[in-house]
């Protein structure tokens, strides 16, 4: 494919779809599976739009999470010259009277009448939940044919590509990334652009670019929503990172537990070798690039760098010393950079509008957006994206609603089992890498769970703990046994066995995995303990059988 | 040069060497468990634990490359306490039997435990319910006392390349087990028991047969007959607070003596015998054209049982003669018995070995009873040995040096050599040479043979011919050797080598399985030194001028490959499953 041909491809897709119209956008993830129906939601309203005899204008598409998860399934009813409606809850009843009662009279440029019943189930646009997000990451989830690269170009995709194969050179890339001040997403925060810089500077034969997609932590699925609801925009990330790189070889190492993201990502890779922008000359360019799927089996370690890599080649998946570093000995001994799924959804768009719009946004140290998986007890729970710096309490309360029991909010855990609990009078505090680990936490991936009054900190200790000790890979001692001995420990004290001694005991433990375990997992496993005695002593206390429940620390009761 | 700074101390570095190497030169002893001299850095323990001292962080001491201007402190009150609550923990998984364990008081973990003072165990005990594997008879497994460091893994996989062993599970759950979770005995495993001199605890041993041999000793209807291995005798001393490779063969022919063996022979004249039987044989095929080349030795058990299982199709090409202990053996049941008018019925054959797969030889296949009895009987390792003198009450350091048996115990420095690699084919090249040309070579060192290089060649011109050989030790250093073999007969080009010696252990006995424990290269060169050390003393240097392996040929075989050497000395090789089940 020459680089004008985006334009005509871009142009035919717009005509083709300028006869229809209205859209119907409908989440494809799993959980918005309409109740009542066998076959998947895409389907079912194409059947009802063939029913209602409208097919000829109505298109129907398959699109990704559109991220307010707790009141799906959703559909999304676009009209040339409208404001998009959002059908929400629906269930196949519901589903088809919007059929019937509201697409079918748009489609026929009549008035649509929706019953109360349906209106009910009518969600303005405006929406706080929608209204205080800024969408980077997210921005093609609610709209995009997620299984067409047709529909992706029309929206703007692979014009990064283009820009940075035919206007810039790899070290300009490496430059803007790096002036963007984009870190990476998977949690850890290293600098992309530095990343891309010393693997870029590495030479060898053959260079790998691995997408991270192994996402793991309890309550997360900001990865998963993006691979299944806009999967060449992490195709394109790629791309350009190879590019920047001098890199051929590119693999997305996808969890299996993600079928949908698998098949999507599969079929964008196969759509994108068919149009030349996967594979040898692309863009007519002298730059090759090639990617492959490869399947995580299910453990939690595999999102650590090194052990995925040896999973990679097939091996025992546990992590390796560092350094060596992938940038120099990464999958079978080539260079390798490894990037999380969000950081590499960030690469065009910073590329088509520059790293100065990217670094517009956010903190002094944590730049652009960020995109959180916003679950427990908050109202609206789903995928929320808000610019890096946006106070917790924004998130919890203006997009998330607050509980949706009445119930006061006790605290927020994130950084899920590597990190630790903010209580609700720290939800002031920015989100950003600086400010959440400043309070003990870290920001992690992106999962963000929203804690009630009614809920023990105690339990939810011991469900994190419980959950590492399960993933440790067993290799080293501090985090394979030490896991195991905090856990009993925790364990002792939700019975209500516990002693003060115990907890002195689990401190010291948490200690010698801090400082002794090899990998990250191990080295961040104790931090929900001890985030949850930094701030909730009192509750552990209270189930000690030596000790008397000391009085909450007044901040934390306000 | 670079430098960097440990405990304020400066300490110039080199590129690649890592934090604990740069500690070592200062005289800066960082604890260690899982890292050992042979092998990568798993960082598997978390003992090694150092700082930055700038910012505090931790770092594994056996891994990290040391950087230039890097500033670490190896010691201080939190890195302590940090260690010993590691420790604390791997106790905690860890069965609390010192006293009884193989390993007690020459255990890693022990050792460390001692010297951090971990004196109480309060934590619960997470030490898992598996029971031992003792299938294979030569090593026994026991996944309790493991403690995950993946030595054993390592250096089956990586070093042996046999893949016996493996990791199984994760977590706490972790285990060291052959893959598939099938017994030893159902695995690849060739017995060759590097697995257990790499451990750092008690969890892979070698099987002890001491009270075998005690049972005999006791016995007034037993004659009880014994023979040490060449390497055995520069390592034993080790057990004792000697120099490695402090040779003490006197000492251990004495010790026999006083346990009450009645005769005490030498594997060293075994390995004389071997090289009249290989030598010739290695003549036949070099000079007459009669059978495959290369020869390729077979003394080492391990390596034969590894070839039978994963590459048989060397099995033309090896060398039929038994190793030497079984010659030993063999003809201590039939010609000494003889001669001393014994009924070999009585007699019971103990060969010391460095070794874990003698313990297999021994029964391999009926050709291992080829006097009508099995010619060894019961085969222990030096460590056995050692155990047993001191059971015997015997003042090692300083019990007289005795002599042996001179008719099956009298040998050459050819014999004394094959302990360490190379040697097997220095002392085949002596004699090869003489059985060639009648005459000894001038000068009978042939350099090129020693030494720890993994794969060693080298020709010579040997009456016109060139004479091609390589040597290799540890198993992991096979198969590029045998696959230039199989590449030149493929191609249907000239063997790349005449005659090739393979040792399965690193540095060949000297490092065997069965030796005291803590080899490294530094401890394989001491003992092998000694061995040299005798050869270049001794008053023969080729075995083929052993006036009493003379005198067995004279009496006894009539000569090399005779009819009666074949029944006795030589054995077939058979295809073997890798797996049995």
């Amino acid at each position: 494919m020459k680089p004008e041909e985006l334009e005509t491809k871009a142009a035919a897709e717009r005509e083709k779809q300028a006869k229809f119209v209205a859209t119907i956008a409908c989440c494809a993830s799993a959980g918005c599976q309409l109740p009542g129906t066998l076959t998947t939601t895409t389907d079912f309203f194409k059947q009802k739009v063939k029913e209602a005899g409208a097919a000829d204008k109505v298109r129907v598409v398959p699109t990704g999470c559109m991220g307010l998860c707790s009141k799906g399934p959703i559909a999304r009813v676009q009209t040339a010259g409208q404001p998009d409606q959002l059908f929400v809850e629906l269930n196949a009843d519901l589903g088809g009277k919007m059929v019937a009662d509201y697409v079918k009279p748009v489609a026929e440029k009549a008035a649509p009448k929706p019953d109360a019943e349906l209106a009910k189930h009518i969600l303005p646009a405006s929406d706080p939940f929608f209204a205080k997000q800024t969408k980077v990451v997210l921005k093609n989830m609610e709209t995009l044919n997620a299984e067409s690269l047709d529909d992706y170009i029309l929206a703007g995709g692979y014009q990064a590509v283009r820009k940075a194969l035919t206007r810039m050179t790899p070290e300009q890339v490496v430059a803007e990334i790096k002036a963007s001040g984009l870190r990476g997403r998977g949690g850890a925060g290293f600098s992309t652009g530095l990343k891309w810089e010393l693997t870029a500077k590495v030479k060898g034969d053959v260079k790998y670019v691995i997408c991270n997609a192994d996402e793991g932590d309890p309550g997360a699925f900001m990865d998963r929503g993006v691979l299944e609801g806009d999967p060449h925009a992490v195709l394109e990330g790629m791309i350009i990172g190879a590019y920047a790189m001098n890199s051929t070889n590119g693999i997305l190492y996808i969890r299996a537990e993600y079928p949908l993201a698998v098949e999507r990502v599969e079929r964008a890779i196969r759509a994108a070798k068919a149009a030349g922008l996967l594979g040898k000359g692309i863009l007519g360019t002298a730059f090759n690039f090639d990617c492959e799927v490869r399947l995580g089996a299910g453990a939690f370690v595999c999102g650590e760098e090194t052990a995925l890599i040896a999973s990679c080649e097939g091996k025992r998946g546990t992590p390796r010393p560092r350094p060596p570093y992938p940038a120099t000995k990464g999958v079978w001994d080539k260079p390798t950079c490894i990037n999380n799924v969000e950081t590499l959804a960030n690469i065009a768009p910073i590329i088509t509008r520059g790293a100065e719009w990217f670094a517009a946004m956010g903190t002094e140290k944590s730049k652009g957006t960020k995109v959180f998986a916003l679950t427990g007890k908050v109202k609206n729970n789903g995928l929320v994206e808000v610019p890096m710096g946006t106070p917790i309490k924004t998130i919890v309360y203006d997009i998330g609603g607050g509980t949706a029991n009445g119930r006061k909010v006790k605290a927020i855990q994130t950084g899920g089992p590597s990190g630790g609990m903010i209580p609700a009078q720290y939800f002031d505090t920015p989100v950003s890498y600086e400010h959440l680990q400043q309070l003990g936490s870290i920001m992690g991936s992106g999962g963000m769970i929203v804690l009630d009054e009614d809920d023990s900190i105690v339990d939810l200790t011991r469900f994190y703990l419980e959950f590492t000790v399960d993933e440790s890979c067993g290799k080293c001692a501090p985090c394979r046994i030490g896991g195991r001995q905090l856990l009993t420990i925790v364990d002792k004290i939700a019975k209500g066995d516990g002693t003060r001694k115990d907890i002195e005991t689990a401190k010291k433990i948490c200690r010698a995995m801090q400082r002794a375990s090899l990998c990250g997992l191990g080295q961040t496993a104790p931090n929900p303990v001890l985030s949850a005695l930094k701030y909730f002593m009192h509750e552990f206390e209270a189930r000690l059988k030596d000790g008397k429940a000391a009085p909450a620390p007044a901040s934390v009761t306000k | 040069m670079a430098s960097a700074i440990i405990n304020g101390m400066p300490v110039e570095i080199t590129p690649g060497e890592t934090i604990l190497e740069a500690a070592k030169k200062l005289s800066v002893k960082i604890p260690v468990l899982c890292k050992h001299p042979d092998l990568d850095a798993t960082a598997a323990c978390g003992i090694c634990v150092v700082k930055i001292k700038a910012t505090g962080r931790t770092l594994r001491a056996c891994c990290t490359p040391i950087d230039s201007g890097m500033d670490i402190v190896t010691e201080d009150a939190e890195l302590v306490q940090v260690r010993r609550e590691v420790l604390e923990l791997i106790m905690s998984k860890h069965p609390n039997e010192c006293v009884t364990c193989a390993r007690n008081q020459n255990c890693e973990l022990q050792t460390l435990c001692a010297d951090f003072d971990i004196r109480h165990m309060e934590l619960p005990s997470l030490v898992p319910d598996i029971a031992k594997d003792t299938s294979n008879g030569t090593i026994e497994l026991d996944p309790r006392k493991c403690v995950t460091c993946g030595r054993c893994v390592q250096v089956c996989q990586e070093k042996q390349n046999v893949w016996a062993l493996s990791f199984l599970d994760r977590g706490i759950d972790t285990r060291i087990a052959p893959a598939g979770d099938i017994s030893m005995a159902e695995s690849p495993c060739v017995s060759c028991g590097q697995c257990s001199a790499h451990c750092p605890t008690g969890a892979i041993v070698e099987c002890d047969e001491t009270q075998k041999v005690w049972d005999k000793l006791i016995d007034p209807d037993v004659v009880c007959v014994a023979q040490i291995a060449p390497a055995v005798r520069v390592a034993l001393g080790e057990a004792f607070g000697f120099a490695p490779g402090t040779n003490v063969t006197g000492k251990i022919y004495a010790s026999f003596r006083r346990m009450g063996f009645k005769a005490v022979f030498d594997t060293n004249y075994g390995a004389d015998v071997t090289i009249m039987e290989e030598g010739t044989e290695f003549v036949e095929r070099f000079a007459h054209g009669k059978g495959a080349l290369p020869l390729i030795t077979s003394c080492c058990p391990a390596w034969v049982d590894f070839m039978e299982k994963y590459h048989n199709d060397m099995i033309p090409h090896f060398s039929s003669c038994k190793s030497p202990h079984e010659m030993v053996g063999a003809l201590t049941k039939t010609y000494w018995a003889e001669r001393e008018k014994i009924d070999p019925k009585k007699i019971f054959v103990l060969s010391v070995m460095p070794c874990t797969a003698k313990k297999w030889e021994v029964r391999r296949s009926a050709d291992m009873s080829s006097s009508g009895y099995q010619d060894v009987d019961v085969s222990i390792t030096t460590r056995e040995l050692a155990r047993m003198i001191k059971q015997a009450g015997i003042d090692f350091a300083t019990i007289p040096e005795a002599q042996p048996d001179h008719l099956l115990g009298a040998y050459t420095g050819a014999g004394t050599i094959f302990g360490a690699t190379g040697g097997v084919m220095e002392a085949a090249i002596r004699s090869a040479l003489f059985l060639i040309t009648g005459k000894n070579a001038a000068n009978p060192n042939f350099e090129f043979t020693r030494g720890l290089k993994g794969i060693k060649t080298g020709s010579m011109q040997v009456a016109g011919k060139e004479v091609r050989i390589a040597v290799a030790h540890g198993l992991g250093n096979v198969e590029t050797v045998l696959d230039e073999i199989r590449k030149a007969k493929a191609e249907g080009k000239e063997p790349p080598w005449h005659f090739v010696e393979v040792m399965a252990c690193p540095g060949g006995c000297v490092g065997g399985g069965g030796q005291p424990y803590g080899v490294t290269d530094e401890l394989r060169l001491k003992r092998a030194k000694g061995l040299y050390q005798e050869d270049g003393a001794t008053l023969w240097r080729c075995s083929h001028d052993n006036p009493y392996v003379q005198q067995l040929y004279k009496e006894y075989l009539g000569k090399p490959l005779s009819e009666k050497s074949h029944h006795l000395l030589h054995t077939h090789y058979v295809q073997r499953p890798t797996y049995r089940r």
